[in-house]
């Protein structure tokens, strides 16, 4: 399984998913109306280290960061 | 050296800290950078989330830089609630010379806006609202739209 966080004020639980990819994990959320307007602008972190790509592969046991726009200061 | 504290930052605790510390080091400029809360839209105060282990790397990567120019650099910042005239970031720059800790300060503050992972709200009352329309996108954002 993999563990999906959501940081900051996305506000939603962390959720366990069955999946190799981020392709996945992207179909998963588009369906989902409430993380329609953070997907646009979230950057993505695979086991706390920022990714580019969504053929980003998952292993069983890996961590899915969604990071939201920041401002820190 | 990245320190978080819970609420506000002792501003004078942690600068006179780190001079010490530094003060022998040889290092002819120090430069700090204090952000503090101002007064503005009604608001009571700003409140922070961090997420660490990222910021960890993020500061990580950064002291590698100084390293590079012969310089060091230090940052504290706050996590929860800061209130107004409190102080809620420090970042830091020693090195031997002034131009190159004036032109790192500067790099490093727009890259920890850009990049760093804390996420700001504004306290207005009982309520804690994201700071959205001052926030900024992270470099490659929206690879899941």
């Amino acid at each position: 399984m993999v563990r999906v966080e959501f940081l900051g004020p996305i506000n939603k639980d962390p959720i366990e998913l069955d999946i190799s990819n981020l392709n996945e994990l992207a179909k998963i959320l588009q369906g989902d109306e409430k993380m329609n307007q953070w997907l646009e602008n979230s950057a993505v972190a695979v086991n706390d280290i920022m990714v580019s790509s969504r053929d980003t592969a998952l292993q069983d046991g890996d961590k899915v960061s969604l990071l939201p726009p920041v401002c820190g200061g | 050296m990245l320190e978080l504290h819970d609420g506000s930052l002792d501003v004078s605790n942690i600068l006179d800290r780190w001079y010490k510390k530094e003060q022998k080091s040889n290092y002819g400029a120090f430069i700090p950078f204090v952000g503090t809360i101002r007064d503005e839209d009604g608001i009571d105060g700003l409140s922070f989330d961090v997420y660490e282990p990222i910021l960890e790397s993020w500061f990580k990567a950064w002291q590698v830089k100084a390293q590079e120019k012969g310089a060091i650099i230090k940052m504290a910042h706050s996590r929860g609630d800061v209130m107004l005239h409190e102080s809620s970031y420090i970042a830091a720059v020693f090195s031997s010379k002034r131009r190159v800790a004036l032109e790192f300060i500067d790099e490093f503050v727009e890259d920890f806006k850009a990049s760093a992972p804390i996420w700001k709200y504004d306290l207005k009352g009982t309520k804690r609202i994201y700071a959205e329309d001052r926030s900024t996108a992270i470099a490659g954002s929206g690879i899941l739209k």
